[in-house]
């Protein structure tokens, strides 16, 4: 295993200060992208990524659409600025492929495709900004983005990340945490219908260790949640308390 | 590049995917296996005799060969002193009616990063003892490729790469007047740790029936599909592809994939040893 | 049952009621409750608690009144835009009312690529390969000539035409002649030029103001504003 070069856990607080439970700071933006149909952009601290939705729309060629429903199509992307050292190089990764997959699977049990036949409905995310937990920020943003677009939904899919660092279990692993600890953990849930949609994890957990992971992932997956809730709210609110003051 | 819907190129009836879900529900499958069974497994090292290390297994019908190529290169920047493991995977046209002609597709990346992510972390190849001089490392090149697909190719491509590296042989590096290479006529064994061999159990949903080893038509009806991967007793890798889990479902999928394994890992120790 | 309160946002995903109570809109039903499908505000109605979508694209139906525009001339008929995710055609049968020899007379002598058009929807039916089927063959639709046309979020169509046309009656009193698409599209005709804008401005003021109270208020108090500015100018 890779060495840190600054220690993970100390005194019980992370590298960064944090508790092992805590997330960082999360912003959330909705309706972000005015050409989309619908648009989020949501951080986990410094790691930034934006999603916009175009659709549904009708299915090109004709020949990929499907009669009784709708497809998505999903493409994660990072941007050559967004990594720490090196720039990546804007070739889609085989990581990229991989997660771009991963994400329309987290997405398409929350989206009702059977009301869109003969459609496609567009998702695409760009990471502006990389410091660990990438493809569950991306998540979080890809599902408000979806319903910002207005587009029928079961539930909204909230992503965040659990880890192992020096045997602890922690939540929303930040880029040092991802690269250095001994586990990873990226979780998509419904935070209303309590399932989960996207579930990876490298690493050697214990099953201990997993199933106490998952349970502090659904915690803070409540917890982003709420604050998705508030800035889907601010959308439309701060309209009217400007028309009629505070 | 995006990842697209499957847009309904496979076919399955409505009546026979009907047939798997009833039968299911009364916990039998079409094959005549339980929830709980997987199907024959047959693994054979050493097919490939140009390759360092080979493997071929059957899981039912599915058939995967592992080839393993030894080559020497840089170790990569945040690991300096390990060597170097790359795995590929390939879907061939040969494999099913449906399988195009191409580049690997992103089902192809995903078992390849899959089988991949097993390997790295348990320790079962210690890619520390890979390094050799002058900043170089030995570089692990390992091939899936997937034959004939009747479902489950991450279990079976993983089990594969596992006996494929067990039967793998390091050429010794030599230093002559172009630098460092390698000689094939001077070979040995790659130190693995049998014990720690990592293996994947699939599992897969329809309704509410969890069950191991889905069938390539079974794979078409799926509502939920989750692979885990064990060393010993931890969790080394996880990949839920298709669908939804409740906590409750993860965790019964979580004890039937550990009985899965044991099934794979005992037909592995038998040829292994 | 019900577990929402009146001119409540709510969320996909959100418990509306039991499924014995009355709900429309936007929901589906999971173990027994009828949950949102997507972000809305709660309406308590007389008969019942309706969901309205804050977004959304246009889901033509049967009956409605819609502005399209020409996207294709094809052999019998014409392709149009309606702002769905799905076609619309216009046979040559539904627009015109006399008898035409397809031979002799080209499709474009009477509608061409880019020309407006209100029409109504005629049949949905989304197993065909074009679902929406339009007809010209109705009171007050045609091919539009002149005027604008402006367009707005779908679900704020309900908020243009106001509980019992109370707010496309305060629009009217700036003297123009306006049709209502459900599609999301607006066409108006003034006299004055200048009032087509301020009408277009007033329109997307309804839209981005749609779920404030007052606003058919508000509305008229700017009407009255710019009638009077008008006259003053004039003078």
């Amino acid at each position: 295993m890779k060495k840190s070069p600054v220690p993970l856990l100390q005194n019980g607080l992370r590298a960064d200060g944090r508790a092992p439970d805590q997330m960082r700071e999360i912003n959330i933006a909705v309706g972000v992208v005015s050409n989309a149909d619908g648009s989020a952009m949501v951080s986990y601290g410094l790691t930034t990524a934006v999603a916009a939705v175009y659709g549904p729309r009708e299915a090109h060629p004709r020949h990929l659409a499907l009669p009784d429903r709708g497809i998505m199509r999903v493409r994660y992307h990072m941007a050559p600025f967004s990594t720490k050292d090196e720039r990546k190089s804007p070739t889609p990764s085989r990581r990229e492929i991989e997660i771009s997959k991963v994400l329309r699977e987290a997405l398409e049990p929350a989206v009702v495709l059977e009301q869109y036949p003969r459609s496609r409905i567009d998702v695409f995310i760009e990471i502006l900004q990389a410091d660990g937990s990438t493809r569950v920020a991306s998540l979080t943003a890809a599902s408000l983005a979806l319903a910002d677009a207005g587009i029928y939904m079961r539930d909204l899919v909230v992503g965040v990340s659990v880890g192992l660092v020096e045997n602890t279990v922690v939540l929303d692993l930040n880029g040092l945490e991802d690269q250095y600890g001994e586990g990873d953990l990226p979780v998509g849930y419904m935070p209303n219908l309590k399932r989960f949609t996207l579930l990876q994890l490298d690493g050697a957990w214990s099953r201990e260790k997993f199933l106490e992971a998952i349970g502090l992932a659904v915690k803070g997956a409540e917890y982003v949640y709420q604050k998705a809730r508030d800035a889907l709210k601010n959308r439309y609110m701060s309209i009217a308390e400007e028309i009629h003051g505070r | 590049m995006a990842s697209i819907s499957p847009y309904g190129k496979r076919f399955i009836s409505y009546l026979r995917r009907e047939q798997i879900r009833r039968l299911l529900s009364t916990r039998y499958r079409v094959d005549g296996r339980g929830p709980e069974q997987v199907r024959d497994v047959e693994i054979k090292v050493g097919v490939v005799k140009t390759a360092d290390g080979s493997a071929e297994v059957r899981l039912g019908r599915t058939h995967v060969v592992a080839g393993v190529k030894v080559g020497l290169g840089q170790p990569f920047p945040d690991t300096p002193d390990e060597g170097v493991l790359v795995v590929s995977a390939e879907v061939l046209p040969h494999a099913s009616p449906y399988t195009e002609v191409g580049p690997p597709d992103e089902s192809a990346i995903e078992l390849a990063r899959v089988v991949d992510r097993g390997i790295r972390h348990c320790r079962y190849v210690d890619f520390k003892k890979l390094t050799v001089e002058s900043g170089k490392a030995y570089v692990l090149w390992v091939d899936l490729y997937v034959i004939n697909d009747d479902g489950n190719l991450v279990d079976t491509a993983n089990l594969a790469a596992v006996a494929a590296l067990r039967n793998t042989q390091l050429p010794a590096v030599v230093k002559d007047e172009t630098g460092i290479k390698l000689d094939r006529n001077n070979k040995s064994p790659l130190p693995v740790e049998t014990a720690k061999a990592p293996v994947a159990a699939s599992v897969g949903k329809i309704g509410s029936v969890l069950f191991l080893d889905p069938t390539f038509e079974e794979e078409l009806s799926l509502e939920g599909r989750i692979t885990f991967t064990f060393s010993e007793d931890k969790i080394v890798a996880l990949q839920k592809s298709a669908g939804h889990f409740t906590q409750a479902e993860l965790e019964t999928a979580l004890d039937l994939a550990w009985k899965g394994k044991e099934r794979f890992a005992s037909a592995l120790k038998e040829v292994l040893g | 049952m019900y577990f929402v309160t009146p001119r409540q946002l709510i969320f996909p995903g959100d418990v509306v009621a039991t499924a014995d109570s009355k709900v429309e809109g936007p929901v589906y039903l999971d173990n027994g409750r009828y949950r949102s499908l997507v972000v809305g505000l709660v309406e308590f109605r007389d008969d019942g608690v309706v969901i309205v979508p804050l977004e959304g694209v246009y889901r033509p139906k049967k009956g409605d009144l819609v502005v399209g525009y020409v996207t294709d001339v094809l052999a019998t008929g014409w392709e149009v835009d309606l702002r769905s995710f799905m076609p619309a055609y216009l046979p040559v049968s539904e627009a015109l009312h006399k008898h035409v020899d397809l031979e002799t007379t080209p499709l474009t002598t009477f509608l061409n690529i880019g020309d407006v058009v209100v029409a109504k929807v005629k049949d949905v039916d989304l197993t065909d390969e074009y679902p929406i089927i339009l007809t010209l063959k109705e009171e007050r639709v045609g091919k539009v000539e002149s005027g604008t046309v402006v367009e707005i979020a779908p679900v704020k169509v309900p908020r243009v035409i106001g509980k019992k046309g109370s707010m496309l009656n305060t629009l009217m009193e700036l003297g123009c002649d306006i049709v209502v698409g459900q599609n999301g599209r607006v066409w108006a005709r003034c006299k004055d030029p200048r009032d087509e804008v301020f009408l277009a401005s007033l329109i997307k003021k309804i839209e981005v103001e749609s779920h404030v109270m007052g606003l058919t208020d508000r509305v008229k108090a700017e009407i009255e504003n710019y009638k009077k500015t008008k006259q003053q100018a004039a003078v």
